[in-house]
């Protein structure tokens, strides 16, 4: 249970409210059906509006929120949340764009069987990743991470019934989800070495030693795979299976994102580590050059885009994790930047798409004719993904230049190769945009014009016009957005400082803005001929199939191997494993001498256990599986009896009812058998089987005469005695025992029953229809 | 159906069916402080469907169950998981029990133990897993009938 009850949901805790609406809307979407879709995606987008207004009016507030719930206290695990600068911006991102998209896709989709759980899933992933960025400590957002994870996954998967789409929704879940796990692995081992995870906690006393640099490891793994950073860049365009506004969303603007946040809040308190600094640059550096160059290749026009995001997430990824005080600041400005570009890119495709019927560069022809205004608040979001004045791009990347610019102060020569990666990266950029323009807009000689097939209403169009809107305003007043991120650039780093300018006059930064702008469009100008057929050797996806099928094919033959299918091949393993703890059991306690042992209580005693030998002797020797059964019951029975001998009648009576029961089980699977046990049954060889089941029958023997008069402790069955009236009400204490001492017990016990019972209907239902099937078949033939 | 119908069987089933699975329930009830209990409950319940399989065949055994056999695991289930679970709300520990005594007309006082719910429970469960576990093997190979 979290935290104290009654204050769950309530006016003191706004940020609990907000993330619980979110799954509760979720969850009732998922729960009520297809015929309200209109309903659901209404509610969902009040939610994520009103998330949006909670965020804006609770930043206005003076006060830091801070919220946490206990959950394991003994472990230290809690959920904590904070709403500080930094969760603001990511928090509006986040449910502005949520509401937006998710009323976009009302249009975008056809209300099929597939659309409630889009909408469903979708307000349940912008939940998770609400609580993901307002996280305060590592814990609440590994449990916020894996939410994530699992939502995308639904959401790339959302067409179940195509094995493209299944088989990229478990790429990225596979692929997300080792990061999860490394993330797991960070959160212990800072819980071991420091204590806590706690963002704050961390950062006024800093730990430091080699655990934690293994730790920083693991954070690394997981930010890097969850930004889709090389090496583990490939699932991003996989998961463009996904209907567009889930890649618009989640893709683009969101989830990929998280791993970029994990490294905003770890780089101001560790990022001043060498090899923190060099797999940053090294693998943000080379995932901005892989992605860019690998967009210049794509005739789909998703897939372009969706390399770009690969390629911008290699950008953001250097910016903060290089952390130097204006880095920090471009790149929350750049951050969200471009949430508002890409995710209007990825809706005008989605409108291509809508009313042309294609996203193929080689096919798509003079759209831009077409659709005038369309094609011009996309150019004006794709410029300012390449970074041309005045677009909102070209201030936060100018930023960044600049910050890179000024970098070697604080990390040395590192910073002129981040400097460097960047430049070329953002040549590329500017190939790709320019690619995307004319491919997607302009005419092709070789082609017919494309035809439109829908008008897009205004709901498709709306929020394209909205964020391009945001692109040019924003890039012509960037003071505002400039003043609007100085707080939460702050909250990462308090040393974080910087503004945005439309002109920034002619300096070093401009002029290699303009050098980079120049440069791309004469190369895209001098190589839109060519034909990249090169394929780069180093190839995630690959490696990841290879990685993939090899662990399948191992445990496949691991599985061949252990998993005979024999029940004689079983029984030995099992039975020569309890013969050695046996053994070992029995001389370990090295006393083999017996005190007061007694043949036998009565004359009674002693006929019963005689029948049950020669019953278990019988029983080994006929050669009919029906005798064979009967013989097993007599042993039973005459177990019954000394039960009840004993003065245990609780005992002796549930003994007997399953003796009864397991005879009847017994005889209704035998009808389906032969008669006779096969003369010869396996490859084990008889005389090792009569071996083993001689000892294991005299080890079991000793041990049980060794433990008869082992005890020195006292019995607990004389204290359950003594509690079993005035504790639990019972006089019974055999069932005292199982419905309340040993309570738990019992509930696991009936639970294996539920299970070993709805295993045989399985099993029997499987083979009668196979048997159906058999025979449906043979009777074709006999026809 | 194995074989034919025997009359003797026939008979018993029509006396002792009923009188079993009052015994069950008998046993269930007393178990918390005599010899008994949820568990062998179920197990003679189960065993009066046995009989009426001997008896009727499969047909008969699925006309006398009122609910899915299947079900009535779930329920089982869900009834020993929630008892278990209730006294959390109250911030006690899972399964503790609790004493009421009830005074009823002409039966007097009663002494009702909150882990005898848990039996029921258990006995639900029972009952469903020998109801599932014959009505499938009992079942012809093809499953398509008698």
């Amino acid at each position: 249970m979290l935290g104290e009850p009654g204050s769950l949901v309530g006016i003191g805790s706004p940020m609990t409210a907000v993330v619980l609406a979110h799954f509760l809307v979720g969850l009732t979407i998922l729960a009520v059906g297809v015929r309200v879709s209109r309903l659901a995606v209404s509610s969902g987008v009040v939610v994520l509006l009103t998330a949006f207004i909670a965020m804006v009016a609770l930043a206005r507030r003076d006060e830091e929120i801070h919220e946490t719930w206990t959950w394991i206290g003994d472990l230290g695990l809690t959920i904590d949340l904070r709403l500080d600068g930094f969760a603001v911006v990511m928090g509006l991102v986040v449910s502005g764009l949520g509401a937006l998209i998710l009323a976009y896709a009302a249009a975008y989709f056809d209300h099929d069987r597939t659309f409630n759980r889009f909408a469903g899933v979708f307000v349940l992933f912008a939940g998770a990743m609400t609580g993901l960025v307002l996280s305060a400590d590592l814990f609440t957002m590994f449990v916020f991470w894996e939410m994530t994870s699992l939502f995308s996954f639904l959401l790339i998967g959302l067409d179940d019934r195509s094995e493209k789409a299944r088989k990229s929704a478990l790429r990225a879940l596979l692929t997300t989800g080792m990061g999860g796990l490394a993330l797991l692995g960070a959160v212990a081992l800072f819980q071991v070495e420091a204590g806590t995870t706690s963002f704050a906690a961390l950062a006024e006393s800093p730990p430091a030693g080699a655990v934690v640099n293994a730790a920083l490891v693991l954070v690394l793994l997981a930010a890097f795979t969850k930004s889709a950073q090389f090496p583990f860049h490939f699932w991003l365009p996989g998961a463009m299976a996904a209907p567009t506004p889930v890649s618009a969303y989640l893709h683009s603007a969101t989830m990929v994102k998280a791993g970029i946040v994990l490294v905003a809040r770890m780089a101001p308190i560790f990022g001043d580590r060498e090899f923190w600094r060099w797999s940053i640059v090294v693998c943000g550096g080379l995932t901005m050059m892989i992605g860019g160059l690998r967009a210049l290749k794509q005739n789909d026009i998703k897939l372009l885009l969706a390399f770009g995001t690969v390629s911008q997430l290699g950008f953001m990824m250097i910016l903060f994790g290089l952390g130097t005080p204006s880095l920090t600041y471009a790149g929350v400005a750049h951050l969200v930047a471009h949430a508002i570009f890409k995710a209007g890119l990825f809706l005008g495709v989605g409108v291509v798409d809508h009313t042309f019927g294609s996203r193929d560069i080689t096919v798509l022809s003079g759209v831009g004719r077409k659709m005038k205004w369309l094609a011009a608040l996309a150019v004006a979001n794709a410029l300012s993904m390449a970074g041309v004045i005045p677009l909102l791009g070209f201030a936060t990347k100018e930023k960044a230049l600049v910050g890179l610019i000024d970098s070697d102060h604080y990390v040395g020569g590192l910073g002129n190769i981040a400097l460097v990666v960047v430049v070329l990266g953002s040549v590329v950029t500017v190939m790709y945009t320019l690619r995307f323009i004319s491919g997607t807009f302009g005419r092709r000689s070789d082609a017919v014009d494309s035809d439109v097939r829908h008008r897009p209403g205004w709901l498709l169009v709306g929020p394209v016009v909205l964020l391009a809107g945001l692109s040019i305003i924003g890039g012509l007043v960037p003071g505002v957005l400039g003043d609007l991120v100085r707080g939460p650039a702050k909250s990462l780093d308090a040393a974080a400082k910087g503004h945005l300018v439309l002109w920034p006059g002619v300096n070093a930064a401009f002029l290699t803005s303009l050098g980079i702008l120049a440069g791309g469009a004469a190369l895209w100008r001098a190589t839109r001929r060519l034909e990249w057929n090169r394929t780069i050797p180093i190839d995630g996806e690959r490696a990841y199939d290879v990685v993939y099928e090899s662990v399948l094919s191992i445990s496949r033959r691991v599985t061949a191997v252990s998993q005979t299918g024999s029940l004689v091949v079983y029984l030995v393993a099992t039975m020569t494993v309890v013969l050695a703890a046996l053994v070992v059991a029995i001389f370990w306690a090295g006393d083999l001498t017996v005190d007061g042992l007694v043949i036998a209580d009565s004359w009674q005693q002693a006929l019963i256990v005689i029948g049950v030998c020669a019953a278990s002797i019988a029983l080994v020797i006929v050669r009919h599986r029906f005798v064979s059964a009967a013989m097993l019951g007599v042993v039973g029975f005459g177990v019954a009896v000394l039960f009840a001998l004993h003065g245990a009648p609780d005992l002796a009576l549930t003994q007997l009812l399953v003796e009864t029961l397991t005879l009847v089980v017994f005889l209704l699977v035998l009808r389906q058998m032969p008669r006779r046990f096969d003369p010869s049954p396996s490859w084990v060889p008889r005389v090792f089987r009569l071996v083993v089941s001689l000892a294991v029958g005299a080890a079991m023997t000793l041990f049980a005469l060794q433990v008869f008069d082992a005890r020195t402790g006292t019995s607990v069955g004389e204290e359950y005695a003594v509690l079993s009236e005035p504790e639990a009400g019972g006089r019974n204490i055999v069932n005292v025992i199982l419905v309340d001492f040993r309570g738990f017990d019992t509930l696991g016990e009936i639970t294996v029953l539920a299970i070993a019972a709805i295993g045989v209907m399985n099993l029997v239902r499987m083979a009668q229809r196979q048997r159906r099937i058999e025979a449906a078949s043979a009777d074709e033939v006999v026809a | 159906m194995i074989g034919k119908r025997l009359t003797v069987l026939d008979e018993a089933d029509r006396w002792l069916f009923r009188a079993l699975m009052l015994v069950s329930i008998y046993v269930m009830v007393r178990g918390h402080n005599a010899p008994g209990g949820g568990f062998a409950g179920g197990l003679i319940a189960g065993s009066a469907f046995v009989l009426r399989y001997l008896a009727g065949g499969i047909l008969r055994v699925r006309r006398s169950s009122i609910v899915n056999p299947s079900r009535l695991i779930g329920l089982g289930l869900i009834v020993s998981a929630v008892v278990a679970a209730v006294p959390l709300l109250s911030g006690d520990p899972a399964l503790s029990s609790d004493i009421a005594k009830i005074s009823l007309p002409v039966i007097g006082t009663v002494k009702v133990v909150s882990s005898s719910l848990f039996d029921l429970g258990v006995y639900l469960l029972v009952v469903g897993a020998v109801l599932t576990v014959l009505v499938h093997l009992g079942s012809d190979p093809l499953g398509d009938g008698t």
